[in-house]
């Protein structure tokens, strides 16, 4: 995980209002030297949200018109959970390619790649980068990122439902397993040596990491290890 | 070829989808004895089938199904977290980088070469799938009627738990594609990289991607 990521999802999870998540979107786009990091989300109750570095007159341009109605991005994305990239969705309509073009002229795209996100009881997000840069070069961007890119939007995601509930979200707990797990790997031993000691498979002491870790709202397991050691959840 | 389709779309392979749940039906009930539902269609489908979920399928020559499976993201609902955390050892399998795999079913149809050829397809599904979103692990739950069906391909699960012995065994497992699974997979289908991300291109690549109609390998 690059130092960007970790810096923006420490401030998702600092956040308290969207005004944090807008200052986490701007933070990633400097930090990746993007054009545009953009996360926006539908709550269970329909009502719309979004934190981004779209420039306003883009936005107000986006409004008037309605794109939200035709945009391939939007469309194409409701009804999926893997990641697109904007050149697999659909832009063969007059409308959708003069949308587009309108808003490379704003700064935004071509290129662009959105993590769709289903969330529990009908909430829905989608999380965006999108720079001007040509096609090698954004294919290399999403292969390098790709994995940090789908755990930030997870992050932003996790505060969005955390908004919803007036932050009442429980204090990640771990299980049994997940406990010893993550104080064998603070203890330094390797993944072989703690499978072993707990007489699991390397492959199922990865899950209960990778478990334990999206709990963490960790980046990584290193992150994951500190975080349960600094809420006194293990004990070396 | 391969297709991978959510479930709200369907309705555009209808063939596929009406010989796919049929054969759901033919695998899961008949010759598996499981206790599932079975529409006035013929069709076998669950809870799950409800949730959108993506389904990859092998198509067979014929255009009608070879071989299906059916992924669910594991922060939703999902038939582990939802009825088999006493398997896991309480612990919930909850990440983005992990994908539920349930429903892996041959067409009962397919025969010898046929059926394993549909098997390896599968495998080739979920490593794009793998490839595609960043995934690092399937997690599914089997029993141990499935547990023969994925050794006789060899693709057995990694157990994380298991309760009970023989034909109702059941258990919760884990897959992932290494690297150097590729070449194998893809040398039984007899096709290249290029041809299988083809295939992804042209379920998600949308209306503006080429989609040639290929024969499949």
């Amino acid at each position: 995980m690059r130092r960007e990521f970790e810096t923006a999802c420490e401030i998702v999870q600092a956040a308290d209002d969207v005004g944090g998540l807008q200052r986490a979107t701007e933070s990633l786009r400097d930090g990746l030297g993007i054009s545009h990091v953009v996360y926006h989300w539908v709550n269970s109750r329909g009502e719309r949200f979004g934190a981004g570095t779209y420039s306003q007159s883009w936005v107000d341009h986006y409004l008037e018109r309605d794109y939200l109605r035709m945009d391939p991005v939007i469309i194409g994305c409701l009804q999926r959970f893997d990641p697109v990239d904007w050149k697999e969705l659909d832009w063969s309509s007059r409308a959708a390619r003069t949308m587009l073009q309108e808003a490379v002229e704003f700064g935004v795209g071509p290129q662009g790649y959105s993590i769709p996100i289903r969330g529990p009881a009908g909430q829905f997000a989608l999380f965006t980068t999108a720079d001007g840069c040509d096609d090698t070069a954004w294919s290399r961007f999403i292969a390098e990122n790709q994995r940090d890119l789908i755990l930030t939007a997870h992050e932003f995601n996790r505060k969005a439902l955390a908004f919803e509930r007036d932050f009442d979200m429980p204090t990640p707990t771990l299980s049994p397993r997940e406990l010893a797990a993550m104080t064998h790997i603070a203890k330094g031993l390797n993944r072989a040596q703690a499978a072993a000691e707990m007489d699991i498979s390397e492959h199922t002491l990865r899950v209960y990491i990778e478990a334990a870790r999206h709990k963490l709202g960790a980046l990584n397991t290193t992150h994951a290890v500190a975080r349960a050691l600094s809420r006194g959840l293990i004990v070396v | 070829m391969l297709r991978y389709v959510y479930a709200h779309d369907l309705a555009r392979f209808p063939r596929l989808a009406d010989t796919m749940f049929r054969d759901r039906a033919e695998q899961f009930r008949t010759r598996l004895g499981w206790d599932v539902s079975v529409d006035a269609r013929g069709w076998e489908q669950d809870d799950y089938d409800a949730l959108d979920p993506l389904y990859v399928i092998w198509e067979a020559p014929d255009g009608t199904h070879g071989g299906s499976m059916r992924f669910l993201p594991t922060i939703g609902r999902t038939m582990v977290n939802d009825h088999f955390a006493h398997l896991t050892g309480g612990v919930r399998i909850e990440s983005p980088l992990i994908w539920e795999c349930t429903r892996f079913c041959i067409s009962p149809r397919a025969e010898g070469p046929a059926a394993r050829k549909a098997a390896a397809a599968l495998v080739l599904g979920a490593g794009e799938m793998m490839a595609r979103a960043a995934l690092e692990h399937f997690v599914g739950v089997f029993d141990g009627r499935m547990e023969r069906i994925y050794r006789l391909y060899g693709v057995e699960p990694d157990v994380i738990g298991a309760a009970g012995f023989g034909a109702e065994r059941i258990g919760v497992g884990l897959w992932e594609m290494k690297p150097e699974a590729w070449p194998k997979i893809l040398g039984r289908l007899g096709i290249d990289r290029a041809t299988s991300l083809r295939w992804v291109a042209q379920s998600f690549g949308g209306a503006a991607a080429p989609a040639p109609e290929l024969k499949s390998a």
